[in-house]
């Protein structure tokens, strides 16, 4: 396939494999977390950590849109399309996670809500356009990427007039919950938690830019990487860290140059600064409450959220007890550190927001990664 | 009274305008005359003329083997195929990769209310020419009507019979560490038509479903003399599903070669698009076969000399492995596991 097999290529990754062999530096060890779910999911499927050094580690960040939605804001979704009637819109993977009294989108589906799985907010308007008599509401989750078409399309249906058409917004920012991370107890006490640096999103970059990442590089001391969601990007973003943590540099790189420039996406930030405001604090399933960390309507877009529409009250649920996804997330454990993983919690029964998605920790380790637990315990 | 109704009054079933009404599933004339003047006019044959509650069949050489499967493919007409051809195919194939040869078919069709009779004139017509295709008979049918809203069109459930000669055993339980797997052709054609044609996806890919039955091909890898001991087609779930099948009945893990497995450009590029991994995509009209690493050659031959084994591979070896997991090199060059999907990756493939 072409633009795509040339970032692939297995003989160029042998290359890339020898060339980070090459310059680790055996007496010490390199742990890099990849925020972004996409990366997660391209490390996992195509074996990344197999072409990697034994003292080169991936620790999976909470960059899954779908896994750090929290209880509390399916379960107004779920009230939507149960209690209220309306036809709630949503993207694939949002539909399998677990809600409160065992329910999820899937089961209220199930008992006669109104669920559509949809490929993108224009066919949650279409969806409207074609039901005037119904309330159409757009559960609108997911990172810098998703947003800026969320607010065309709340723009759109305002020059429509679009009056059954609403949006349940908990969209969420990348900043503040790689700073959440590093702010985190175990992280900042050097030496529990080592967090060595940062592969950089991609999708989200080419909206925000590379220079929202300064400060962490600057503040925190930690490099920052920008990748692609290529597997050979990822092995050229993690040989540019080895290169920085070696030199003892701490800045930010962009590996994804065809995609990301410094400012991002000028014309996709005012958008969303026209149509969005920041929330004071926004609950992330797994980091729990995070400052400044969500989006929601502004005033003048009133109309179209949802949150005002249905005048809905947000209650917080806590997670399963002895899910480990906040320690996961943050680095702290492995997703084999947890006491539930693979024996209650499965792809299957997701307990925590970590095996809900393929780009979560946990789904991902399962899914793609179980047989290399075997191969440690086996002599 | 003479009980005849006068030439020129006897309305004739209008399959060019009409549509199915509650009368056609009510046990009266107007049902008698939809099986007769539609399903017996495509599908007639000696066991269907017998016209009675039950069709006596003879019986075969070896043992019986029957297999069942239900239709409710969305759309009902896709590139490639429909669902009565697929009706056709999904049942004679899984009868076929027993090892045994298809001989007859029964059909249960549920219509919804409204549905035009033209549309079910071609499913039928579809159905008669696979049937005829794969060498089975329709030998018992029934037909149901359910009020509008309470069906999608029509849904088919079609059972088949064959005969397994002796000396013939295969088996999901029978992979063994040594084994070879093999395909016979591109994953992931069917359900990626299916998908091109849905309405909040469509895409316009020339893409067309595998659908076809394989009972040619599996004669001819018997024929081979290789010593065959797994033979299924990988429908729901695709390649991944059916493989770790395998290897949990039999206790065994499979290693997959990434780069062995045949996917179409177009194929691996909807895939790419969707996001999807053309492993977990559905088949309709492929095999995945396990035997003997030293008659693998003979079998890839044999398989790889018919038109619907031509691009035939060996894809996988069988391992010791007590967790039974199945794991594939990547193209890139790394390891992973390739595990059952979880969750639905598309409803009514099939």
């Amino acid at each position: 396939m072409k633009y795509v097999d040339e970032y692939r290529d297995g003989e160029v990754a042998q290359g890339l494999a020898k060339a980070i062999a090459a310059e680790v530096r055996p007496d010490r060890r390199y742990n890099f977390m990849e925020f972004c779910g996409g990366h997660t999911h391209a490390i996992s499927r195509y074996g990344v950590p197999d072409l990697l050094p034994e003292n080169v580690r991936m620790i999976h960040g909470p960059g899954c849109p779908v896994c750090v939605l929290p209880i509390g804001r399916i379960d107004l979704a779920i009230q939507l399309a149960l209690e209220r009637g309306v036809i709630v819109c949503t993207y694939a993977d949002t539909v399998r996670v677990p809600a409160s009294n065992g329910l999820s989108l899937m089961k209220a589906k199930a008992r006669g809500g109104d669920i559509r799985m949809v490929y993108a907010v224009t066919d949650a308007l279409k969806i409207a356009r074609d039901n005037p008599g119904r309330e159409v509401v757009f559960f609108a989750i997911g990172f810098e990427t998703t947003t800026p078409p969320t607010a065309v399309a709340i723009k759109q249906a305002q020059a429509e007039g679009l009056k059954n058409f609403s949006v349940l917004c908990c969209h969420v920012l990348t900043p503040s919950a790689i700073m959440n991370i590093l702010e985190s107890p175990e992280v900042r006490e050097l030496g529990t938690v080592p967090l060595d640096g940062f592969i950089g999103p991609a999708h989200v970059s080419t909206v925000i830019g590379s220079r929202p990442y300064e400060f962490f590089a600057e503040e925190y001391r930690k490099p920052v990487v920008i990748a692609g969601f290529e597997p050979l990007d990822v092995m050229q973003a993690i040989l540019m860290l080895v290169r920085q943590v070696n030199e003892g540099r701490a800045e930010v790189e962009n590996e994804f140059t065809r995609a990301v420039t410094p400012e991002g996406n000028e014309k996709a930030q005012n958008l969303v600064s026209d149509v969005f405001e920041l929330r004071r604090s926004f609950e992330w399933r797994g980091l729990g409450e995070v400052p400044y960390s969500a989006l929601r309507i502004r005033e003048k877009y009133a109309e179209f959220d949802a949150e005002r529409r249905y005048q809905l009250e947000y209650h917080p649920v806590p997670d399963n007890k002895a899910c480990e996804c906040g320690a996961i997330l943050r680095g702290v454990k492995k997703p084999t550190d947890c006491k539930i993983f693979g024996t209650v919690c499965t792809p299957e029964n997701p307990m925590g927001s970590c095996m809900v998605s393929s780009e979560g920790a946990c789904a991902a380790h399962y899914t793609y990664g179980r047989h290399k637990d075997s191969e440690e315990v086996s002599p | 009274m003479s009980g005849q109704v006068k030439k020129g009054y006897a309305r004739p079933l209008d399959i060019k305008h009409g549509r199915v009404d509650m009368s056609h599933g009510g046990g009266g004339r107007a049902m008698v005359q939809l099986i007769t003047d539609l399903f017996a006019r495509h599908l007639s044959n000696e066991y269907l003329a017998q016209g009675n509650d039950g069709t006596c069949l003879p019986l075969g050489e070896g043992k019986l083997v029957v297999s069942t499967d239900s239709h409710v493919v969305s759309p009902i007409f896709f590139p490639g195929g429909d669902i009565g051809c697929l009706s056709v195919h999904g049942t004679v194939n899984d009868v076929a990769v027993m090892g045994a040869t298809p001989l007859y078919l029964t059909a249960g069709f549920i219509l919804e209310e409204g549905f035009p009779l033209a549309d079910l004139a071609r499913i039928v017509e579809s159905m008669a020419r696979a049937a005829n295709e794969a060498g089975v008979k329709l030998v018992a049918g029934d037909t149901k009507v359910v009020e509008q809203g309470k069906g999608d069109g029509v849904f088919i459930t079609t059972t088949g019979i064959g005969f397994l000669p002796d000396g013939i055993h295969l088996s999901g339980d029978l992979a063994r560490p040594g084994d070879l797997l093999l395909v016979s052709g591109s994953v992931g054609d069917h359900g990626v038509a299916i998908m091109s044609k849905r309405e909040n996806l469509s895409f316009d890919a020339p893409i067309l479903s595998d659908t076809a039955a394989l009972n040619g091909l599996t004669a001819a890898m018997l024929a081979s003399g290789a010593a065959i001991r797994v033979m299924r087609d990988p429908t729901r779930g695709g390649l991944a599903a059916t493989i770790n099948e395998v290897a949990h009945q039999s206790g065994v893990g499979i290693h997959l070669e990434e780069a062995a497995i045949p996917v179409k450009p177009e194929v691996e590029a909807a895939c790419e698009l969707l996001g999807l991994d053309p492993v977990n995509i559905a088949n309709e009209g492929k095999l995945i076969a396990v035997c003997a690493a030293e008659d693998a050659d003979k079998l890839l031959a044999a398989m790889r000399a018919h038109p619907q084994g031509r691009e035939a591979a060996v894809i996988g070896k069988v391992v010791e492995d007590a967790n039974a997991f199945v794991q594939m090199k990547t193209k890139f060059g790394g390891r992973r596991m390739v595990d059952w999907l979880s969750g639905e990756q598309l409803p009514r493939i099939c």
